[in-house]
């Protein structure tokens, strides 16, 4: 009997399941949502054959949830990623991620000639473009694209 | 932050743009009235600019203003290491009103959240300089009677001409023609031309001005620099296309009028000074009343 091959990554009794996260965006997100940082138990992994094309990656994190800040960062990184809500082994709630209207204080702008990047000024875009992830800076007015989008710490 | 601030000309409803040309227009016939006394203007101007600095200062003084500020940003504590938000907060305490240029875009619009009085923005850097666009609009109305379904031709440098893409984003409110005509280095960005095509506006592209200028009713002209194009020789087979001659206008109808942002090189040629469809030091002079208009509204001072 042949051992079945894929790595079993253990349920998780309370906390967050974050599904269908793009293959090569694993760690962007483990990065951007700072849990390198955390004490909590963490499980991920990538490679893992998706149901939709291609290949995706999962983070299980036991007792976290996210806030809005959470959920608006995970959206510029992995826009069609799941959130499982755990409780007691069981899903609770799913989300989709949602790319807001405006996002403030998370992403750098990359006009070098932009206040923002000049003095101490919280930066601060309207999402122009959901689908390719397009942000209109509120200050210098210029487009910083899905390419350029920089997460400030 | 205080809402009567003007930074971007999108600040300015439809509505708003018209109240204020007509304001300019009561300004025009009367340009001295004692409507800011007993008020201080802050003139800050970081980067130097001494065609909109005197613009706005003779506004002010002819409204019996008084103002307070600096020309060049080493005369000021900036070169001690002083934060534009600690300038703008000192400021903030001595004026009614702030007019101010500054080389970093977006510090207009940082500006009028970090003060509570009203900021004009005069220029920051490559983005806005709204105060230019509602004196090329008050030009326009003033010679055309209306701002309505005109006919504009935009010539030269209109891929980095702040004052071209300014000027078509507010006219694109009043159902315009446009005509662009540039060089191919210098022609309008594609994301303006999405803009006007989404609005449902007509534009045309051309090489040469010859095209289109007997129809048209606005002629708008800027300069072709040397230093935008990556071939000098690139530069130099163009440099001539783009000149206005006198002789050029013998077909073009009445109303046309010849506007330009100034300063003027070599682009409008000095035979066409004469010509009374010429109109760009009449625009200049319009900037004072354009902004003077400008002032009152962002103090809400009534007549």
């Amino acid at each position: 009997m042949v051992k079945d091959k894929e790595l079993q990554v253990s349920a998780i009794e309370n906390g967050t399941v974050i599904d269908h996260i793009p293959d090569n965006q694993l760690f962007k997100v483990i990065h951007v949502l700072g849990l390198q940082n955390i004490d909590n138990l963490i499980t991920f992994g990538r490679g893992y054959k998706s149901s939709r094309d291609g290949k995706k990656g999962i983070i299980k994190i036991e007792n976290k949830f996210l806030d809005d800040a959470d959920v608006n960062k995970l959206a510029l990184v992995a826009p069609s990623a799941k959130i499982n809500i755990i409780k007691d082994f069981e899903v609770i709630e799913k989300k989709c991620v949602q790319v807001p209207d405006s996002i403030v204080g998370i992403v750098k702008c990359v006009n070098p000639m932009c206040i923002t990047n000049q003095e101490h000024v919280t930066t601060k875009f309207a999402v122009v473009d959901k689908e390719n992830l397009s942000l209109k800076c509120h200050y210098c007015e210029k487009i910083t694209d899905n390419e350029n989008i920089r997460i400030v710490e | 932050m205080n809402n009567n601030s003007l930074v971007s000309i999108f600040d300015y409803s439809k509505e708003e743009v018209i109240e204020v040309l007509k304001l300019a227009s009561e300004f025009e016939k009367n340009p001295n009235q004692d409507l800011l006394n007993g008020k201080v203007v802050a003139s800050l101007f970081f980067e130097p600019s001494t065609r909109t600095r005197l613009s706005f200062e003779t506004a002010i003084q002819r409204l019996g203003g008084r103002i307070i500020g600096f020309s060049d940003a080493s005369s000021s504590s900036v070169k001690k290491g002083e934060t534009l938000k600690d300038t703008i907060k000192m400021v903030d305490n001595y004026a009614d009103l702030i007019v101010m240029r500054h080389p970093i875009e977006g510090s207009a619009r940082y500006a009028s959240e970090v003060a509570n009085i009203p900021v004009i923005n005069a220029g920051d850097g490559a983005n806005q300089h709204p105060t230019q666009t509602m004196l090329d609009l008050y030009t326009i109305y003033q010679t055309q009677g209306t701002l309505e379904n005109l006919d504009i031709t935009l010539v030269g440098d209109l891929k980095y001409g702040r004052t071209v893409h300014s000027l078509i984003m507010a006219l694109s409110r009043f159902n315009p023609t446009f005509h662009f005509v540039a060089p191919k280095e210098l022609e309008m960005p594609a994301g303006y031309k999405v803009y006007l095509e989404e609005k449902g506006i007509a534009y045309t592209e051309h090489l040469e001005m010859e095209e289109v200028i007997d129809n048209t009713d606005i002629l708008y002209m800027t300069r072709v620099q040397r230093e935008r194009f990556a071939e000098p020789l690139e530069y130099e087979k163009v440099k001539d296309v783009y000149v206005l001659c006198n002789s050029m206008l013998d077909n073009t109808k009445d109303n046309l009028r010849i506007l330009h942002p100034l300063p003027r090189v070599n682009e409008i040629s000095v035979d066409v000074d004469e010509n009374p469809k010429a109109y760009y030091f009449q625009q200049a002079l319009n900037g004072v009343y354009a902004r003077q208009a400008i002032i009152c509204k962002s103090l809400n001072l009534k007549k």
